[in-house]
């Protein structure tokens, strides 16, 4: 009789199990891609420069020091949420920052850098999107954070905010420079 | 100020509701009749107060009133006029008072045809009916008002979706939740049995014309939804596995289970457990397709505006009413007394079988729905399941099914003679290895699962349709004697003919329309000609036009079939400026033996265009074969006895007991 | 040397023609790695909608990796290559069809083990029934006597 008793139970056991997950589930995001990149070398890969006003940027320009890469493009408007965060963080220095125009046309990305700024020290133009490709890119913004000895070790998705700055970049960040 | 009446309306009747949960219940318990029939006034008062709010809100929609929040955040006023009344359900928090609309409607029905209901178990079922409303009627006020205003208010609004301005899926939305939230009724049934501690035959006698209502509209809901997939996505395809897809599904599968568990709980008194814990399940799963759509936690091309905060109210919702539902079970279904005996071989062990193979099936399409989620939350990195797992897993367990179905029917309640089950099974067997063998010899393509499919839908169809040859005795001479046994046959024996002989169809249209699909992908200019299947598609190139809310590139073929014209298809490109969002109309001539499928891409900036052409082999035998289905639902509904009711329980609250001839369905 | 300029001429052409191949997202010459490339295409997840394959989706990414996957059969490499190629750089989420993997083995497994713990619920239900017995609604003797009881102290008024 007890046995049978267990059986009845079953439902709400694995219901209970079942809540769990989706508990946690509600503060995952299902649609996010992270790289399959982590604590590997960066691809190879060497990207002609936008126009004459800047040069362009390969693999082998990576290491030595820790470096963010971001993608972007002209067409991509969280890009320019973004972008004010990218000139301060440029302008204060923590760490090398470089630009990898997306599928994007050189004079749209100039006019563009032109008018919100070019925080970047090197920006390689990937019209193709093939080197994006290499790098499991797939939308914009994403933004890589690069060791000293040229590893990827984390892609932010999507637009960066004060508080990703805060809780995830800035202290890897720092824990890389140690 | 027609707004504020509807928002008014509204926590009108969530307090009836809070009435509604508590007072009948208590009545049935204290065999209070006054307290009990309280039930029956809130349930009406709630459904008018919600109808009041559900016209306000269309009201707002059809004036263009863009002070209304919701208004302006999903309708324009260019939008047509059909469009505009489908908008209101066409969102989150519209499609909520459309879901809570229903679910009133129903508990108004138990009120206006439940009359033969014993007033206990009707105020325990109303009062079950009150706790779901209250869950969506708060869910509604407190975290999706539909009502909240804009001030200022806009000039004009965002607009609807342009995928969502389109026939079928202006009404898929309305089947749809007249099948999910129309198994509360069967949900609401097995709470108040379990509360009561009784369920005998009567209480399953009940219970079916409700769960064949749900089921009947849920079929008609899924397949519209997959119709609408086919000629608007503009890949031929018309299921993928997709969450929400399977969120719909899965309610169905158990569904299914639950409407022939019952019928054995019916006939047999056997079962009870099992139809009390399905009626649980079914609405248990539509409740979590509800959680899955609305919260984020799964991606999907159909998902409204996913909102964790939303997410955790419903997942409160579902722990509540799900959770303390499964308790209760653990708690009161021991205490069952099941009735009839049987042996594997019968009637009732196929129906046991049945209840397996579905159940096992629907849990299969929820492993494989929230494993991504399962493997995301175990920090085990990220996993995709697409369509490849579920064809791969789904169809081996559904085979034995429809296998199942041919036989099923012939077998008695009890126990089943065997050596005479095979002897009537010989015809249909025969017919169907015919086919194989035919199929096989045509050699037109993935031969294995084209021909094993064709022969397993021959085989369900003649099985059904022996099945009837043998019960009006045809072939015995007279045929007036056959005409009047079948007029005899009841209307739900004919249901369930109906229902088996959909499936047969369903299942030929899919393996067809799987296994010989043909598609051409080319560039196209003017003038040129491709041949696909013995079709010649000639295409004229593309014009500019202009619809009432979009812009339009017609394109244009003209079909001939060994030179005499077939048909001219339009395929269409559109795009709408205020949402700057394109879609596909797909040109397709419907045959009954297959589809002719035109699309038109890109333009290769050359005068050339790229054109995909399908020719999909009996695809419309799937939709036909889901509303024969559904028509056999509604047929078997019609039967006197369900509308009538079952017997009052009177002193001798004996079951009345199945009669044992096999002619009994 | 003449066989080598012919060489260069050659692959140049190839390049070139496979070049136009992958701008247009045209189809391959030869029928049969043509189909091969769809079929694949078909069980690749798009990331950018990510609900159709990347045969099916028109996003810029979906054509993008169609042209890889032209590319690189193109080139020469098996289906596994292909695949492990795009999992390098995307993840196991790129595929449609889940890899049997530890991660993956209740997946791949769970349909299985639910049936046959479904049927074994199902064999212990019919031990269970019909060994059980008569648990129905009759009487038994004892409670037959108390009934009679009943009746005939009623019928006393």
């Amino acid at each position: 009789m007890n046995k049978s008793r267990l059986y009845f139970l079953l439902p709400v056991i694995i219901f209970g199990v079942l809540c769990i997950f989706l508990l946690r589930g509600l503060s995952l995001d299902p649609s996010a891609v992270p790289t399959a990149l982590t604590d590997k070398n960066v691809p190879i890969f060497d990207l002609p420069a936008l126009d004459d006003q800047t040069i362009g940027l390969a693999s082998s320009d990576l290491g030595g020091e820790v470096s963010l890469i971001n993608v972007f493009a002209s067409w991509c408007l969280p890009c320019r949420v973004e972008h004010p965060l990218l000139m301060k963080m440029a302008g204060d220095g923590v760490v090398a920052l470089h630009g990898i125009n997306y599928k994007d046309e050189s004079k749209d990305a100039r006019a563009w850098l032109d008018e919100l700024g070019d925080p970047f020290g090197r920006i390689g133009a990937d019209r193709d999107g093939r080197v994006g490709i290499e790098l499991g890119v797939y939308g914009v913004p994403e933004t890589f954070v690069i060791d000293q000895s040229g590893r990827i070790r984390y892609k932010h998705i999507g637009p960066i905010t004060q508080r990703d700055l805060d809780k995830y970049l800035l202290p890897l960040i720092e824990k890389l420079n140690q | 100020m027609i707004a504020e009446f509807g928002h008014i309306a509204l926590i009108f009747a969530l307090t009836i509701a809070l009435v509604q949960a508590v007072v009948p219940m208590l009545g049935a318990a204290r065999n209070d009749e006054r307290l009990m029939l309280v039930g029956n006034t809130a349930a009406l008062g709630q459904w008018i107060f919600i109808l009041i709010a559900f016209f306000a809100l269309m009201n707002a929609y059809v004036t263009s009133d863009f002070s209304v929040a919701n208004v302006a955040n999903n309708s324009h006023s260019a939008k047509p006029l059909i469009y505009k009344i489908a908008g209101v359900w066409g969102n989150h928090e519209g499609s909520l008072v459309l879901w809570v609309l229903i679910l009133s409607t129903f508990g108004g029905a138990i009120v206006l045809f439940g009359g033969n209901l014993p007033p206990a178990l009707r105020a325990r079922v109303l009062s079950v009916q009150a706790l779901v409303a209250i869950g969506f009627l708060s869910f509604s006020l407190f975290t999706s008002n539909p009502f909240e205003r804009l001030a200022p208010a806009p000039l004009d609004g965002v607009g609807l979706n342009p995928l969502l301005q389109d026939p079928g899926l202006a009404i898929h939305p309305p089947f749809l939740y007249l099948g999910y939230v129309g198994f509360s009724i069967a949900f609401a049934f097995a709470i108040a049995a379990l509360v009561e501690g009784r369920v005998d035959a009567a209480w399953a006698r009940w219970v079916r014309p409700w769960t064949l209502v749900a089921w009947s509209f849920l079929t008609i809901g899924i397949a519209l939804g997959s119709w609408w997939a086919y000629y608007e996505l503009g890949w031929g395809g018309w299921w993928f596995w997709d969450p929400v897809e399977n969120a719909s599904f899965m309610p169905w599968l158990a569904g299914t289970a639950l409407l022939h568990s019952s019928i054995v709980s019916e006939k047999r008194d056997a079962l009870k457990a099992w139809t009390i814990l399905l009626a649980i399940v079914t609405f248990s799963l539509s409740l979590l397709g509800t959680f899955l759509v609305r919260s984020g936690v799964l991606t999907s091309v159909h998902s409204f505006a996913s909102d964790p905060a939303r997410g955790a109210f419903i997942l409160g919702f579902l722990v509540i009413v799900v959770g303390g539902s499964f308790i209760l079970f653990a708690l009161r279904a021991p205490k069952l007394r099941s009735g009839g005996l049987f042996a594997p071989v019968s009637r009732e062990g196929g129906m046991v079988i049945n209840n397996l193979l579905l159940s096992a099936a629907a849990a299969t399409v929820l492993l494989g729905t929230l494993y991504p989620l399962f493997v995301d939350a175990l920090g085990a990195g990220k996993v995709s399941v697409g369509p490849p797992y579920f064809n791969t897993v789904f169809i081996p367990l559904m085979t034995p099914l429809i296998l199942l179905a041919g036989i099923a029917p012939m077998l008695t309640w009890k126990r089943s003679d065997l050596a005479g089950m095979f002897a009537r099974m010989r015809v249909a067997l025969g017919v169907s290895f015919l086919v194989l063998f035919w199929f096989v010899y045509q050699k037109w393509g993935n031969t294995v699962f084209g021909a094993l499919g064709m022969a397993i839908s021959a085989w369900l169809a003649v099985a059904v349709l022996w099945d009837w040859v043998i019960r009006v005795r045809l072939l015995e001479g007279s045929l007036t004697g056959s005409f009047s046994r079948a007029i005899r046959i009841p209307r739900s024996t004919y249901g369930m003919m109906c229902a088996h002989f959909g499936v047969a169809v369903l299942v030929a249209g899919i393996t067809a329309s799987s296994a010989w699909k043909i598609e051409a992908i080319q560039v196209m200019e003017p003038g040129d000609s491709v041949s696909v299947a013995g079709y010649e598609y000639l295409f004229q190139g593309v014009s500019q036009t202009q619809g009432p809310n979009y812009s339009v590139d017609r394109g244009h073929f003209v079909v001939t079939r060994d030179g005499s014209l077939v048909t001219e298809l339009w395929p269409e490109n559109r795009f709408y400026p205020v949402q700057q969002q394109p879609t596909t109309e797909a040109g397709i001539h419907t045959r009954w033996n297959a589809d002719l499928y035109a699309v038109v891409g890109d333009p290769d900036g050359q005068g050339g265009w790229s054109t995909r052409i399908y020719h999909n082999p009996l695809v419309v035998w799937i939709w036909l074969g889901a509303f024969i289905m559904a028509f056999g639902g509604v047929l078997s509904l019609s039967d006197r006895r369900h509308r009538i009711g079952a017997p009052r329980r009177s002193q001798d609250s004996l079951p009345i007991s199945a009669s044992r001839s096999r002619t009994a369905h | 040397m003449k066989i080598w300029i012919f060489t260069l001429v050659a692959l140049l052409v190839a390049s070139l023609s496979v070049a136009m191949a992958f701008e247009n997202d045209s189809p391959l010459e030869d029928p049969l790695m043509e189909s091969r490339a769809r079929d694949l295409a078909k069980e690749i997840r798009c990331l950018v909608c990510q609900n159709q394959s990347i045969f099916d989706s028109d996003a810029a990414l979906a054509k993008d990796l169609r042209k890889i996957v032209r590319e690189r059969i193109t080139l020469g490499d098996d289906n596994a290559a292909i695949t492990e190629y795009l999992v390098a750089r995307y993840g196991d989420f790129v595929l449609l069809k889940p890899p049997i993997k530890p991660k993956t083995y209740l997946l791949w497994f769970g349909p299985i083990l639910i049936f046959l713990v479904a049927g074994y619920t199902v064999l212990q239900f019919f031990k269970n029934a019909n060994k059980v017995g008569r648990k129905s609604t009759s009487l038994n003797s004892l409670e037959r006597k108390r009934v009679k009881e009943l009746i005939s102290d009623t019928e006393v008024e």
